[in-house]
């Protein structure tokens, strides 16, 4: 494995032509970063080789040598290529220099036909119900490289159809090609070596060991890697076909690690989350709890219209409302780490015109040491940068319950938190005016004067910055409920409430300001966020004591 | 532009009195009426509908009642004025077709958005929906203008089939049942 940042390029013979890849790296991915596809089902980037499935057979050869003077034998004033006499598989080959391959040659036209009628013989070809038809390689290599017909007359293997692997996936053994990436993928990155193949010959069945399920919470990610539809998950199964879904890039907000995500959308409603392959992160994975959060869009405790005093309001009274409170004077602020670095700005500029103290409590969960972390807040890093906060997330809100009680605090402005899981009780919050923009119907919607619904992560676009200090970008996949404005608007509309100042809030002049304040994100812009994010220097919190530990793409800076 | 003046003929007395017009339409006339009639007095009576004809689209069930339709969604997919909503479902794992897994839990077609262009029949991998003969839709509201999944049902009725080829994957899967054959 090559690990230095610049890959040194050795010359690889395609078909007669030359190309410059990465020494050392796999034939596919050599190949597909030259844009030649290597039909394979079993090979995958992340896992170890099993070279199983046998698509990927191509021609290989090399230039010969004379054994005497170890030089080149030349033929017709080139070198003569010694090409291997049988085909061998491209996933189990490294690039090496000189390397010559051939993938348009007969041999390797009748092996791919080859091996896709023998995958076809015994599979159901029942794509009209399959849910993975549409993102099949099966479907698709089929087409592409297959026979187009079939020449079996024997009677199709009956395998079981429905077999619960666990809570979330459901198997139908008559699809599955027995390319073990599941069992791969259990065995080396969930750690929880579950599956497993028995029975031999066509009766070959992939399933968990007696007694055991696959519970474990990475267990939908075998359902992603699934070439075909053998795997599927409960939850999206026979949901929708795949080809009326858009896909939108976005964070996974489960945690401070910044999972990027793919968020499958068909007319305002969200069928299925999946991972965004980003080496730097979350490689191709994501947890199937980060997948839930598609629930936090229609949860029946969801806030969706303003409330003035308990009663339903429309937004422009609420806000009028609201800024009649916040001019009150003695202001608290409630920061988020759920907020995106736009709106913790706009935060910080409205605590700024207040003179109010900001909070930004930490929200703290367990760490599985893979792609969920200590911090449960996507964007702790976030408010940092915006200068919401300098100092480590706040355990609890007892200094602002000090403030409330001894009245040096009478107004209070929360952004997506429940303070009242965070130390301020009902006999506290009856003591200020509360404007809440909020997610949840929770406790602290119940003790706030003004409740403004605040936009989920897929109905909303900004900027999350991950443990890394990676400043990563997502996207709006769906409208907001009715009657509602994107946090930033109305962060905006309060500022401006207080200033008397209408303020901007606008991607770019949100990002000019944070650029201009922010030395890290100087010369940073919305458009110069690229997919896979870009970090940003965070040596200015050094010494802060972040809580995470150790995870898949991320190790904790070691004191000095 | 050279225009060139046409000089017209200056009637006859014969034409002038517009006789000769007045007899030869009464000649067509008389002779239509002693031929037998062509109209039909719809909607009393109804025309012969050729084979092939492409009327409303239906929903079709096997001669042994079950549901064509799995809910591919695939005419939901190629209608052009996107005429066809689907909402796919499960079938419940105690029905008689459970090994079918899929159907439609409701299926819409918008005859005010319907073309009549037939490539949900041409499309469907189940033979599941037909363009059959009937051809007049009305209705006073435009709910009453989408047909729900009950409604094709009605329209659509039973057609043969030459395949079977689900209860043929059952009997198979019912044979090999119990491991090795």
């Amino acid at each position: 494995m090559v690990t230095d940042n610049k890959p040194s390029l050795v010359a690889l013979n395609v078909d007669g032509v030359e190309y410059q890849v990465s020494a050392g790296a796999n034939l596919v991915d050599a190949l597909a970063s030259i844009g030649k596809e290597v039909p394979h089902y079993c090979y995958h980037p992340k896992l170890t080789v099993a070279g199983n499935c046998r698509m990927c057979l191509v021609e290989l050869g090399s230039p010969l040598r004379d054994r005497a003077t170890n030089e080149l034998v030349m033929e017709n004033g080139k070198p003569k290529i010694g090409w291997q006499p049988k085909p061998a598989i491209a996933c189990a080959t490294n690039v090496s220099p000189g390397l010559h391959v051939r993938l348009d040659s007969p041999t390797v036209k009748a092996c791919r036909e080859g091996v896709t009628e023998m995958l076809l013989l015994n599979h159901p070809l029942d794509c009209p119900i399959c849910d993975q038809a549409g993102e099949c390689k099966l479907q698709e290599f089929s087409a592409e490289y297959g026979r187009g017909y079939s020449r079996y007359v024997d009677e199709k293997n009956a395998k079981p159809k429905h077999t619960k692997l666990g809570p979330r996936v459901t198997l139908d053994d008559e699809r599955c090609i027995l390319c073990s990436r599941c069992v791969r993928f259990c065995n080396e990155v969930a750690k929880d070596p579950v599956l497993g193949f028995v029975n031999r010959g066509s009766y070959n069945t992939l399933t968990c060991f007696p007694g055991r399920e696959l519970t474990n919470n990475y267990s939908l990610n075998t359902v992603d890697i699934c070439p075909v539809g053998a795997l599927t998950s409960t939850d999206f199964r026979f949901k929708m076909r795949v080809w009326f879904l858009k896909q939108t890039s976005s964070i996974c907000t489960e945690s401070s690690t910044g999972v990027n995500t793919t968020v499958w959308s068909r007319e305002g409603k969200i069928y299925r989350i999946t991972p965004r392959r980003n080496d730097a992160v979350n490689d191709t994975w994501m947890s199937d709890s980060g997948r839930e959060i598609l629930r936090e869009v229609d949860a029946a405790h969801r806030i969706t219209a303003p409330q003035v005093r308990g009663a339903a309001a429309d937004l422009e009274s609420a806000l009028t409302t609201a800024g009649e409170i916040l001019r009150a004077g003695a202001v608290g602020v409630v920061g988020s780490g759920h907020q995106t670095i736009e709106e913790q700005r706009l935060l910080t500029h409205f605590a700024q015109a207040t003179q109010a103290k900001a909070y930004v409590p930490a929200r703290a969960g367990s760490a599985d040491g893979l792609l969920i972390s200590e911090d449960r807040t996507p964007n702790f890093r976030g408010a940092l940068l915006a200068g919401l906060t300098n100092r480590a997330a706040d355990r609890d809100l007892s200094a602002l319950k000090a403030d409330i009680d001894a009245g040096r605090v009478r107004t209070l402005l929360v952004c997506r938190e429940d303070v009242t899981t965070l130390g301020l009780d009902a006999t506290t919050l009856a003591k200020v005016r509360m404007v809440y923009l909020g997610l949840h119907n929770d406790a602290t919607a119940k003790a706030a004067e003004v409740v403004l619904p605040a936009l989920s992560v897929f109905e909303r676009s900004g900027h999350f910055v991950n443990c890394q200090f990676r400043v990563q970008s997502f996207v709006r996949a769906i409208p907001g409920p009715i009657g509602t404005l994107p946090d930033v608007a109305i962060l905006a509309r309060l500022l401006g409430s207080v200033t008397g100042q209408p303020a901007a809030f606008d991607a770019d002049s949100l990002w000019k300001d944070l650029a201009a304040k922010q030395p890290a994100l100087a010369d940073l812009s919305p458009s110069k966020v690229p997919s896979e994010g870009v970090i940003v220097d965070g040596s200015a919190w050094a010494n802060l004591s972040f809580p995470e530990g150790k995870l898949l793409k991320f190790a904790p800076a070691t004191k000095a | 532009m050279a225009v060139k003046v046409l000089e017209r003929r200056p009637l006859s007395f014969w034409e002038r009195t517009y006789l000769p017009q007045v007899l030869g339409g009464l000649r067509v006339t008389w002779r239509n009426i002693l031929r037998p009639s062509v109209t039909l007095q719809y909607p009393e009576q109804r025309p012969t509908i050729p084979k092939g004809y492409r009327g409303v689209p239906t929903l079709v069930r096997d001669p042994n009642g079950r549901e064509k339709c799995v809910s591919c969604q695939l005419c939901e997919f190629i209608c052009p004025p996107k005429a066809i909503r689907i909402t796919p479902g499960e079938i419940p794992a105690t029905a008689e077709t459970a090994h079918v897994e899929k159907a439609p839990k409701e299926f819409e077609i918008n005859m005010l958005r319907c073309i009549y262009c037939g490539l949900c029949q041409e499309v469907c991998p189940e033979e599941a929906i037909w363009l059959q003969n009937q051809y007049s839709m009305t209705g006073t509201t435009r709910a009453e203008m989408v047909n729900n999944k009950a409604r094709l049902y009605e329209l659509g009725g039973t057609l043969p089939d030459s395949h079977f080829k689900w209860d043929h994957k059952k009997a198979e899967s019912e044979r090999q049942a119990g491991g090795h054959h």
